[in-house]
């Protein structure tokens, strides 16, 4: 992570045409060379994301006798057999509950802390702000052994809420850097003018802060999104019933228990990675834009 | 993990400023609308409420499950624990010494600096050369660009799993081998020590070089034009003007995504552990720190040993980052990680 400067340029719309390509965007058009490199990477990023998705229309009589052929004929049945499995359909809510859970409490939690930061002046507040910004020094993998300890400890294995909250607290410091600026960019003469409309500071918070600060609060709230339906290792240490995993442990679960049964392994994969991929297509502009506005030097 | 933080913004109000403004909402007595008259001590008290609710529960929920557990792996870790009831059996340093005396770990160690170095080495000139390109004006370049992070989005399980199918002896990558009269290359691509590595490697540049493009085209979008025009006038060719004005211009994203990808190569371990499991990750030559913290730590039942682990495997990171930050990002930002820790 890096200093974070600015908040991120402002998105367009999806599907508004770019006015013309903006400034500094490129030096000259490219020739052929340039689109017969850009597809062929397109095709090595999406030949085994293609290989799983059509896989999964074979037999696996099909794919021992030509395992990198194209189904023939296509079948649906596993697909049909997946998605009529109650397990599949359990493991899925499992996903979509925690993730929405960690995203708001992110949102929420990280929303009140940063604008606590940005725009109170107190002693302790370059220190409380140092806290959050030192959490990035510590990845989860760090402190996994004792958060599952604590979490047995609590009684929350195999709960949402032993995989949310570690989730929240671990999306934090993220959260709390790409907002404090966003926050701060906020001309104080709205404030003011708040104020002097009579608004408390508090009413100035929920009536102007937040949707200000939406562009950012998205960010990060996608950003938790994301982190939370693809996790792994923490679901690993908390979840050890099948109705409770989340869809990464439910595949890899499936993937170990049907070894012999290709086909539908690919079925099942691909089927858990539909949500994940619809999110990025709607959100792709956002996402883009937190990262790069996360990171850029 | 550098964040230069003011001591004092601008655009931040001192207490006096805001004491009328903030005094109603936190407490009882409702703002009446003549109120904004100052009341320095009961604001500066309402103040103080309104920091203690609003900053109170990030605050409660971060000590609690992220530095509280990073503080007890360092005290677990001088224990000879099972993970059931409260440690006893001090050990002091032999937990470490047993870490650096296991032939295991420090292959595991190695391992680690391999992908480390081969994470920049290959992923840096490729990423730069692709964002070079999608930096041109061509058609359908949007999509180019939202295809290639595909990868980055597909959960490291799904990838996983795709790739061992793959990737087994009889699996598609050998038979396509076979049919296009490559059979000589076909080998046992997760399982023989000697290719076991790069397969890991090839994995890990399909899966993270769309987040490298990305983050260089964002920073090939904030050089302007005017430099390379002004290149191309003086009669350069638009290779030598990339080499010479836009690179330079782009080392400090370089320099942030190489930070990353060293921090991302040292805590690896979903996609071995997924691909090779606890087990064959060692005999494969792939083991990471992580998976040997997991696999001797949880799930051998050894708290302790896990916990001393995950401090070395900490500390590592921390000394390669401070190096890092020390002798390469100084020069893009100030007052980041080093400056942090006062």
């Amino acid at each position: 992570m890096a200093t974070v400067t600015a908040a991120p340029a402002p998105e367009r719309a999806p599907g508004v045409k770019a006015p013309r390509e903006p400034r500094g965007s490129g030096i000259g058009r490219g020739g052929p060379l340039t689109y017969v490199v850009a597809w062929l990477l397109v095709g090595v990023c999406l030949a085994p994301i293609a290989y799983i998705v059509i896989g999964g229309f074979r037999t696996n009589a099909q794919i021992t006798s030509d395992p990198s052929g194209l189904p023939d004929p296509w079948q649906v049945v596993n697909y049909v057999e997946v998605m009529t499995s109650s397990l599949f359909w359990q493991q899925l809510g499992n996903s979509v509950v925690a993730a929405l859970l960690t995203t708001l409490g992110v949102v929420v939690l990280g929303l009140m802390a940063s604008y606590v930061i940005a725009r109170y002046s107190f002693a302790g507040r370059g220190a409380l702000y140092a806290l959050f910004a030192a959490g990035l020094m510590f990845p989860m993998t760090v402190a996994i052994t004792p958060l599952y300890i604590m979490i047995r400890t609590l009684g929350l294995m195999n709960t949402v809420g032993g995989l949310v909250l570690p989730q929240i607290a671990f999306a934090l410091p993220t959260t709390v850097i790409i907002l404090v600026p966003f926050l701060r960019a906020i001309p104080r003469e709205i404030e003011e003018a708040a104020s002097i409309d009579g608004a408390s500071r508090l009413g100035f918070f929920f009536r102007m802060v937040v949707p200000l600060s939406l562009p950012g609060v998205i960010t990060v709230g996608i950003l938790a999104f994301v982190a939370s339906w693809n996790s792994y290792m923490l679901p690993l240490f908390i979840l050890n019933d099948e109705t409770s995993y989340t869809l990464p442990l439910g595949v890899q679960a499936f993937a170990s228990q049907y070894s012999v049964d290709t086909a539908r392994v690919l079925a099942f994969t691909s089927l858990s990675m539909i949500p994940a991929l619809v999110f990025f297509s709607l959100f792709e502009r956002r996402i883009v834009g937190g990262l790069t506005g996360a990171v850029k030097g | 993990m550098s964040v230069s933080q003011g001591e004092t913004s601008p655009i931040t109000t001192t207490p006096e400023d805001r004491a009328g403004g903030g005094a109603g909402a936190a407490q009882g007595p409702p703002p009446a609308a003549a109120a904004p008259a100052r009341r320095p001590r009961r604001g500066r008290w309402a103040q103080r409420a309104e920091i203690a609710v609003l900053t109170g529960p990030a605050l409660v929920v971060f000590l609690a499950f992220v530095i509280v557990p990073v503080v007890m792996a360092a005290y677990y870790g001088f224990f000879k624990w099972k993970g059931f009831g409260p440690p006893t059996d001090f050990v002091g340093l032999e937990n470490y010494l047993t870490i650096f005396r296991d032939p295991e770990f420090l292959a595991a160690l190695r391992h680690n600096g391999f992908i480390l170095v081969m994470s920049l080495v290959l992923q840096g000139p490729i990423a730069v050369v692709v964002a070079l390109m999608l930096n041109r004006r061509i058609r359908g370049r949007s999509i180019v660009r939202v295809l290639v992070f595909v990868p980055y989005v597909v959960s490291e399980v799904i990838v996983g799993t795709g790739f061992s199918l793959m990737l087994s002896t009889t699996g598609a990558v050998n038979d396509l081998l076979e049919k296009i009269g490559l059979g000589f290359l076909a080998v046992d691509w997760l399982a023989d020590p000697d290719v076991a590595i790069w397969t890991l490697m090839l994995i890990i540049t399909w899966k993270y070089i769309g987040f490298a493009v990305i983050l260089f085209l964002a920073g090939l979008q904030g050089i302007p034009d005017e430099l390379g025009e002004a290149a191309a006038i003086d009669g350069a060719s638009y290779w030598k003007t990339q080499r010479y004005v836009t690179l330079p211009l782009l080392g400090p994203t370089v320099r942030i995504w190489a930070f990353l990808s060293i921090i991302g190569s040292l805590q690896l371990f979903d996609l071995v552990y997924i691909i090779w499991g606890q087990y064959v990750a060692s005999t494969a030559g792939t083991s990471t720190m992580a998976t040997y913290m997991v696999a001797n730590g949880r799930n051998a039942g050894n708290y302790g040993f896990g916990s001393a682990v995950a401090v070395v495997l900490f500390l590592i990171s921390l000394a390669v980052a401070l190096v890092y930050q020390r002798y390469v990002l100084r020069r893009d930002t100030e007052g980041a990680i080093t400056e942090g820790k006062k």
